[in-house]
């Protein structure tokens, strides 16, 4: 009866209210089996509330929360057989890191050498082994949340509840265990929800990301796509540097629909679905800060649009450079006086202020989004 | 020069400056007055009711040795020890109530805690006669009810006097519960429940373990200031329940022998003060410092 191709976790049209606030709205979302899911947005946008609806933490006002295709909205959260790991660590301060792991098995009546074998193992996964006896507060806030991690797995739970797990990790060590964890979540294959407000996580470590944003799934899907494909002006926002620049549908050209934006300037972009769009219609470009590609010079190409800009301010950053640009509209090309950031790599040196650079940009990189402000 | 000689001064005087106001009213509020005491303790008192000077072992003997004193001093111990207990017992509920409520009714909540700070003490163990005495609240419910015809005698025993005691600690116990409670990060119990523990267990397992400091530093509190209370048995409590500073108070006020007096408060003193050096002893001093944090 059971299908290997279930969802760890579904929720169905679940909402959360606090009195008059909308904590989350109308959301659906699956996870499936062994995968890794990242609710990613900015503060009060509804992911902890989402990961504490489905801990059991909170009770949904609407909709239907299940776990292994079983319904859990009306199972208590010690039934619900989760591992739960928050962003302070949560370890018992007043018991040994044997008796923090243990702990879940403890209330599972697992017999005593198995307990042992399977703390054992748990600490060997987490690369601890050998701190049993010591409290959690001899240990660095990094062994602390590798004991946290081992406690959660321990119980082997249906799903993995990762509660903003690294933010209270000082950045070097943040990077070393997102590799650990994405590691151990390899190893185990266990499906594994991970609410983030850090979009260099999201990216690295998610099988689907969720972007979220005041109580709405804003876009769900890989990360790359969420990447290059955003679906809104707050993905593309919210994720990494955007250009969002508001225009008017003026027909095709090789495939690609031809925009010219409210400054004037006529650049080619792609659909999603590679559908023309009809003409006049009202939209907004998106075109990511690293896909203005800058030179001395550009020639043109098919499925390519060109501006002129001059440098404004370089924000140099090393191995690249950030750059604000203001189009010029040189040769005749009305587009002037839009401000523009473009993310190039440095060849040499780059380019200096106030210095005049043509900016390519392929269709390819230039999503469309709908007209009407949404964000 | 100038270099060498603050070098030399490595002795930083700054923080006994910072201190000495604090030490100079210990010193001249609590040491010295204590000293006296004790050397109080070594005088005599005569049968004429002078007091001689001297170094005299009698008063000492007299509260060592006499069973009348020892009765009544396990008799204080024992009354504090179940008001203690009650307080710890009654106490914890509302403090956990008061730790879990929403920010802006907490500020309310210990307001309202601290509401009996601003009547007298005296006033406070007083207003159980208006509730328990023959003509009192109590009585003349039931009676007007016709449950009884006669008034009941409830008050003066030692229940009444455990009653007052409760009622002059409870807040104390409250409060050091309370702040204990509160520094429990909150992510714990939902740690342990998602672990497999009902709210209960969670409870059982984390909340009240890491409360004991709390627990401990109100038990502490309520005890020494149980121990210490003369005010309450001598409002509540018949003849038979005289706790141990009713004795000093009788000694010094009513027979004007302040020798005596002085032994017997000493004894009282040390007592408690072994009391509380064994206690931080086995808790650590900085557990009770901490559920002040």
């Amino acid at each position: 009866m059971t299908d290997a191709n279930q969802n760890a976790v579904e929720l169905r049209d679940v909402e959360k209210r606090f009195a008059e606030f909308v904590a989350v709205r109308k959301t659906d979302l699956t996870v499936p089996e062994g995968s890794f899911v990242t609710l990613l947005g900015p503060s009060g946008c509804g992911k902890t509330t989402t990961l504490r609806m489905i801990a059991g933490l909170l009770d949904p006002t609407e909709g239907d929360i299940r776990i292994k295709g079983k319904s859990v909205t009306e199972v208590p959260i010690h039934k619900r057989n989760l591992g739960l790991v928050f962003q302070n660590y949560a370890l018992f301060p007043h018991k040994s890191v044997f008796d923090n792991v243990a702990f879940g098995l403890k209330y599972r009546d697992v017999p005593r050498d198995e307990v042992k074998r399977r703390v054992k193992d748990a600490l060997q996964l987490v690369q601890l082994p050998h701190v049993e006896d010591r409290r959690p507060n001899q240990l660095s806030g990094g062994q602390q949340q590798r004991i946290a991690l081992a406690r959660a797995i321990v119980i082997q739970p249906d799903v993995l509840l990762l509660d903003e797990p690294l933010s209270a990790l000082d950045a070097n060590l943040r990077e070393e265990m997102r590799v650990e964890l994405k590691r151990i979540q390899r190893e185990l294959g266990i499906a594994t929800v991970f609410v983030t407000h850090d979009q260099s996580e999201a990216l690295a470590m998610s099988d689907t990301l969720v972007v979220m944003n005041s109580g709405w799934v804003e876009q769900m899907g890989p990360p790359d796509l969420v990447y290059n494909e955003p679906a809104s002006a707050f993905v593309a926002d919210f994720l990494g540097h955007s250009n969002i620049l508001p225009g008017r549908v003026a027909g095709e050209e090789g495939g690609f629909v031809k925009v010219i934006t409210d400054a004037g300037a006529t650049i080619l972009c792609h659909t999603r679905d590679r559908a023309g769009r009809p003409e006049g219609e009202r939209v907004r470009l998106v075109m990511r800060a690293e896909r203005l590609l800058l030179a001395d010079r550009h020639d043109p190409a098919p499925g390519t649009s060109l501006m002129t800009a001059r440098v404004k301010t370089v924000d140099y950053l090393g191995q690249s450079a950030r750059y604000f640009l203001t189009t010029t509209g040189a040769d005749g090309d009305p587009g002037a006086g839009v401000e523009l950031q473009a993310i190039n790599p440095i060849d040499r040196a780059p380019f200096p202020e106030g210095s005049e650079v043509w900016i390519r940009v392929r269709g390819d990189d230039c999503v469309l989004l709908d007209g009407d402000a949404d964000a | 020069m100038t270099a060498s000689a603050s070098e030399a001064q490595t002795f930083d005087r700054r923080p006994w400056l910072l201190l000495s106001p604090a030490l100079v009213s210990v010193l001249l509020l609590l040491v010295i007055p204590t000293l006296f005491i004790v050397v109080y303790s070594f005088w005599l008192r005569t049968a004429v009711g002078a007091e001689q000077v001297g170094f005299f072992l009698d008063n000492w003997e007299e509260v060592l040795t006499d069973s009348f004193y020892h009765d009544i001093l396990f008799q204080t111990l024992r009354i504090a020890a179940i008001s203690t207990i009650i307080c710890a017992v009654v106490g914890y509920i509302p403090a956990y109530f008061i730790a879990y409520t929403p920010t802006r009714h907490k500020t309310l909540l210990l307001l309202l805690l601290m509401l009996p700070f601003w009547v007298s003490y005296i006033i406070r163990t007083m207003s159980w006669i208006n509730i328990l005495g023959v003509s009192g609240a109590v009585n003349s419910t039931l009676m007007a009810l016709g449950i009884i015809t006669e008034p009941i005698q409830m008050l003066y025993n030692e229940a009444t006097v455990i009653l007052g005691l409760v009622h002059f600690l409870l807040p104390f116990m409250i409060l050091n519960i309370y702040v204990s409670l509160d520094g429990i990060d909150r992510s714990l119990a939902d740690a342990a429940r998602s672990l497999g523990c009902t709210g209960w267990q969670a409870f059982r397992e984390v909340t009240l373990p890491l409360s004991v400091p709390g627990l401990a530093a109100g038990a502490l509190l309520c005890f020494v200031l149980g121990a210490g209370t003369y005010i309450t048995p001598m409002v509540l409590g018949g003849p038979r329940n005289a706790m141990f500073a009713n004795l000093v108070y009788e000694a010094i006020v009513t027979q004007l022998n302040w020798p005596l007096g002085s032994a017997l408060s000493l004894l009282l003193l040390a007592l408690l003060g072994t009391l509380v050096m064994v206690y931080s002893r086995f808790l650590g001093i900085d557990q009770i410092a901490k559920s002040f944090r």
